[in-house]
């Protein structure tokens, strides 16, 4: 019997690590991210679950107790957000060239300087090429279905990568919603036992990891990690329809709502895809027919779902809460862009970084963007290819 | 030792068995050859004690020689040694002098 409960962002992600019962929790608090380890921290101190807490001095250390716990042969779990995300740079590459199944929600929030503490994706898009794969959630429901998904995925013997499951700091790590909760059996049936492939505590089967790895052998140990991203498009897809099994609520690498055959599309990963989906709702009522296309899987980049979905339409925008200064857009867009080069009908793709610092976006703001596009789509004319959405000039 | 390919190397880089630095010859990256003066050794068997890659050959307790296989040719036993018995000579000019013998 599942319950349902009224919960922020962050005690949902509590919540679900406390279902998950991971061997080893090190953390560190940091803004959005904080009430996720002071919640957990008390399910520990009430012996709520069996989980060993580090209460490690920094991210950094946060990180190196996690990979040492996985090698060790532990289900090991962090969490953080932006700065915090940054000071642990170093071991999260660490973390997935071991091919440790580590499970970390990132709070998004923006990185210093000049500080802030609210919501955009600059965090974890800043780790898009560490080797990790990222999950954006929408909502509370999804910070606990794709938690109790990314166990599975990140621990499946033909991954075994470290997954990220984002969130919107403060948008939906403080924002109440209404979540469906599962037991507790049945969360740890559907995850399973952890079976470590080498675990150091085997004294049996002593290895070694971590040696130095040079020119005549690294190379090789980077393509094993392009396999596994690549294996890890399947294996989300396969963990996501045995969930809807047991949750009846779908999981793909994308999502798709709104009129099936609208040929105006914007594409957003985030709480900013339930902004979309309200501003197709009311744009369906003025007689406008649009789409959204939601990111789920940003790692793996979910290439073919994306042209199969956009193979019609006629004119798409990107939505990216982070900038990447210097080049042509933000890091969304680049991929979207760049996977729909090779079709045969050229669709115009514009690029919207908005919500930076936690600039807020509404439905408003939504609709001017599909306004836009109904423009390219007339006059086959795109004015400005990056456009800074909230910005003032 | 033939390099493997990416489908066949332990993943992230692990070891999984023992002994396996056996296969890497890492002789090749030496710029300086230690080489014996069997006169003055006494077989004190200091620089046994101090090579870091066990790289003396040492028979029925006594100084053989070295595993140019493995030597990197770091200098210890040759500044470790109390009998100075150990020169280090560069091996261009060990080599151009092989080559000169002949
Ligand atoms: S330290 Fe010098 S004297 Fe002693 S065994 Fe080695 S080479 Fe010979
Ligand atoms: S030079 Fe260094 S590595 Fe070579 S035998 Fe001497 S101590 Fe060992």
């Amino acid at each position: 019997m599942e319950t349902i409960k009224a919960m922020t962002g962050d005690e949902i992600a509590a919540e679900t690590i406390r279902q998950i019962n991971p061997d080893v929790m090190a953390a560190y608090p940091i803004t959005p991210q904080t009430e996720i380890v002071q919640i957990f921290s008390e399910f520990v101190a009430n012996g709520l679950v069996d989980t060993e807490m580090v209460r490690v001095e920094s991210e950094h250390s946060a990180m190196s107790a996690c990979v040492g716990a996985a090698s060790a042969g532990a289900r090991a779990m962090t969490a953080t957000s932006a700065n915090g995300l940054a000071l642990m740079w170093e071991i999260v590459y660490i973390a997935a060239s071991l091919r440790l199944p580590i499970v970390m929600p990132v709070v998004n929030r923006a990185l210093s300087g000049p500080i802030n503490i609210h919501c955009d994706h600059s965090d974890s898009m800043g780790a898009r090429d560490s080797g990790w794969i990222q999950l954006y959630s929408e909502n509370c429901q999804e910070i606990y279905d794709n938690l109790i998904q990314a166990v599975r995925i990140a621990e499946d013997k033909s991954v075994l990568l470290p997954v990220m499951v984002t969130f919107d700091g403060f948008i939906i790590s403080h924002g109440t919603e209404r979540v469906k909760i599962l037991e507790d059996e049945q969360v740890r049936k559907f995850i399973g036992k952890y079976n470590p492939r080498y675990p150091l505590l085997d004294i049996d089967n002593p290895v070694t990891y971590g040696p130095l790895d040079l020119f005549d052998y690294y190379f090789e140990h980077k393509r094993q990690q392009v396999e596994a991203m690549k294996n890890a498009l399947d294996v989300i897809k396969k963990i996501g329809g045995e969930y809807t099994q047991l949750s009846g609520r779908s999981y793909e690498l994308i999502e798709e709502f709104g009129s099936p055959d609208a040929d105006l599309v914007v594409i957003a990963a985030g709480s900013t895809a339930g902004t979309v989906k309200g501003a197709i709702e009311e744009l369906k009522e003025e007689g406008i027919n649009a789409k959204l296309l939601k990111i789920r899987a940003f790692r793996p980049f979910p290439q073919d779902e994306i042209k199969q979905s956009l193979r019609k339409v006629a004119v798409v925008a990107v939505m990216d809460r982070s900038a990447s200064f210097g080049a042509v857009g933000g890091p969304i867009f680049l991929e979207v862009r760049s996977a729909l080069l090779d079709e045969e009908r050229r669709i115009p793709v514009v690029n919207y970084i908005y919500g930076l610092g936690g600039r807020n976006i509404g439905i408003e703001d939504i609709k001017k963007v599909f306004q836009d596009l109904i423009q390219i789509r007339k006059t086959g004319k795109v004015k400005n290819l990056v456009n800074y959405l909230g910005v003032r000039e | 030792m033939k390099e493997k390919g990416w489908k066949d190397v332990p993943l992230g880089g692990l070891i999984l068995e023992a002994g396996s630095a056996k296969e890497y010859l890492t002789g090749s990256w030496r710029t300086f050859r230690p080489v014996l003066d069997e006169k003055k050794c006494k077989h004190c068997l200091i620089c046994w004690i101090y090579c870091p890659d066990s790289s003396i050959i040492v028979e029925d307790g006594k100084m053989k020689g070295f595993r140019y296989d493995y030597c990197k040719g770091c200098g210890i036993c040759s500044t470790e040694c109390p009998f100075k018995a150990i020169e280090m000579i560069e091996e261009a000019k060990y080599k151009a002098e092989k080559e000169g013998e002949k």
